[in-house]
């Protein structure tokens, strides 16, 4: 049941050509342009801006996938009223929402993994290890965009998700260093971006490839600490949806 | 037999809306039962109550004897909601699928979509299906899992002549099966003609709990139509004994329990009548007359 769950989940996403494009098209695009023609130049730190690129726009296209995939998809299931359907169904609703979870997480996983091996193609050098290192903490870092893309889900409508998914997200983007380092944005940018959880899933990728702004573990502190709180939103959401509708 | 769904004084209210009054109902397997009743009388309430999508404000829903959430109790349930949609990018034939992967024993894939009549779409994008086809498509997912029980709101909206012809056959082979089914709809001459019993809710109670002869028999009166030849107004039958009256330009419809009375007089009065017919009141009548003395009875302090 829940194998036929996930896998009806993942065609639901592959099929859906305008979120594939925005989560698999868009990190490479940006990796073609700012990132290929950077290979070999080499920070003041040593590091390889290629790889840096690449560290930054992975974490992007997971966030992509769970952002418009997982959290548009949720809203529009809600919208259709399959949530309803499915309730009267034998299947439990964990299955329902760990299903959009784990589809989030594998999708996400492949979004990476083109885009490295894209960076590969385009003579981006790491140490053998490292390529595995990025892939796991940009898949397990990953959980506080989980929970800001089921939180979305389950928070807003079809119509508005859309929308307010763009207006929180890219702008967050952008405050995390992801497009442009925070060091060359505006100073007010730079204040804030330490608090986003963004900024410090960039920095475990960033961590792996030797150019992060603070250390590995405290990254990982803030990671758990934004997936308690953004994890814990989407599941008052969901449960507070659910009141609405079954009781 | 075994009871499969019942509502013991089953009442639900929503905020300050009292949607259900207090409900009695005991529904054996093996029946075929039509819930009827006006726009909010509250069969899309009792149906929640029954399938566990709302829990009673009092009294209680069981299921084949559970709570209706029950997995148990699900498992041998079946639905076709109204306004509830499938993933468009799904294929005919994998979303059936899916569903069947919910149930313990399933039917074939080719049975469901057959008893739907969808072979030939089976692989079709579900966004590309019509609303009628759409619809059948949400009656193969309900019977996939082979449930005991199959609720079936409003399934009929949105097909043509001819798909409900087949789909009306497949529900009754279904339930020939010895299968049970509860059924909404809007299309009384639909319950007629499938239902062995009919339920009529009107207000948030049951106002009428029999068989389509039965419920037809209580009202009294006569159906008569006819077209004359000058145009008459609802003056003109102020004073004779019409229960019910409907004027579509020459044409008229009118209830009656005394139809000899009200013919003599449009004789007297030497109006010319064609088309004249005069018949038993049917189902329509029946509920439209049990649904208004209901409005009246509450109306009533």
């Amino acid at each position: 049941m829940a194998i036929a769950q996930l896998r009806a989940v993942l065609l639901g996403y592959i099929r859906t050509p305008a979120f594939l494009a925005l989560s698999f098209g868009l990190p490479v695009m940006f990796f073609a342009i700012f990132g290929l023609p950077n290979v070999g130049q080499k920070l003041p730190n040593g590091i390889d801006l290629g790889a840096f690129v690449m560290a930054s726009l992975g974490a992007y296209g997971m966030s992509n996938v769970l952002i418009y995939n997982v959290g548009i998809g949720v809203a529009n299931n809600r919208a259709r009223k399959l949530d309803l359907l499915q309730r009267a169904t034998p299947l439990p609703s964990y299955v329902a929402v760990f299903a959009q979870m784990v589809a989030g997480l594998a999708l996400g996983a492949l979004a990476v993994v083109l885009l490295l091996v894209v960076g590969f193609a385009g003579g981006v050098r790491l140490e053998g290890v490292k390529w595995i290192e990025l892939l796991v903490v940009l898949v397990l870092g990953s959980l506080p965009m989980l929970g800001f893309g089921l939180a979305l889900g389950y928070g807003s409508g079809p119509n508005s998700a859309p929308g307010l998914a763009s207006i929180l997200y890219l702008p967050m983007a952008f405050a995390s260093g992801i497009f442009i380092p925070l060091k060359q944005l505006p100073d007010f940018m730079q204040k804030i971006g330490p608090f986003l959880p963004l900024y410090h899933y960039g920095q475990l990728g960033w961590n792996v490839v030797g150019a992060a702004d603070e250390s590995f573990g405290v990254a990982v502190l803030w990671t758990i600490g934004w997936s308690i709180v953004l994890l814990g939103l989407a599941a008052r959401l969901y449960s507070s949806d659910a009141r609405k509708k079954f009781r | 037999m075994e009871v499969a769904v019942a509502l013991e004084a089953a009442r639900k209210t929503y905020g300050s809306v009292e949607a259900l009054k207090g409900i009695d109902l005991a529904i054996r397997t093996g029946e075929l039962v039509a819930i009827l009743g006006p726009n909010g009388a509250g069969k899309s309430t009792a149906i929640s109550l029954m399938l566990g999508l709302r829990q009673p404000t009092s009294g209680r829903a069981l299921l084949f004897g559970l709570e209706p959430s029950d997995q148990r109790a699900r498992s041998r349930c079946g639905v076709m909601l109204q306004e509830s949609g499938v993933s468009d990018v799904l294929r005919v034939r994998e979303t059936v699928d899916l569903f069947r992967a919910y149930y313990p024993s399933p039917m074939p894939t080719a049975r469901a979509l057959a008893m739907a009549g969808l072979e030939a779409e089976a692989g079709k994008q579900v966004g590309k299906l019509s609303g009628g086809q759409r619809q059948r498509l949400y009656y193969a997912i309900a019977v996939c899992g082979d449930p005991d029980v199959i609720f079936l709101d409003e399934p009929t909206v949105g097909m043509d002549v001819e798909s409900r012809r087949a789909f009306i056959d497949s529900i009754r082979d279904f339930h020939g099966e010895g299968k049970t089914i509860v059924l909404t709809t809007h299309y009384l001459e639909e319950a007629d003609e499938l239902a062995r019993r009919i339920v009529v809710i009107a207000e948030g109670h049951v106002v009428a709990d029999a068989s389509p002869d039965k419920i037809k028999a209580q009202v009294q009166g006569r159906r008569v139509s006819f077209v004359t030849d000058r145009q008459l107004t609802e003056v003109d039958f102020a004073d004779l004994p019409v229960t019910r009256l409907r004027l579509d330009d020459s044409r008229v419809e009118l209830l009656s329990n005394q139809p000899e009375a009200v013919l003599q007089e449009m004789f007297r009065r030497g109006v010319g009548l064609r088309d004249l017919s005069v018949v038993g009141a049917d189902l329509e009548e029946a509920f439209l007359s049990l649904t208004s003395r209901q409005a009246a009875t509450s109306a009533t302090p």
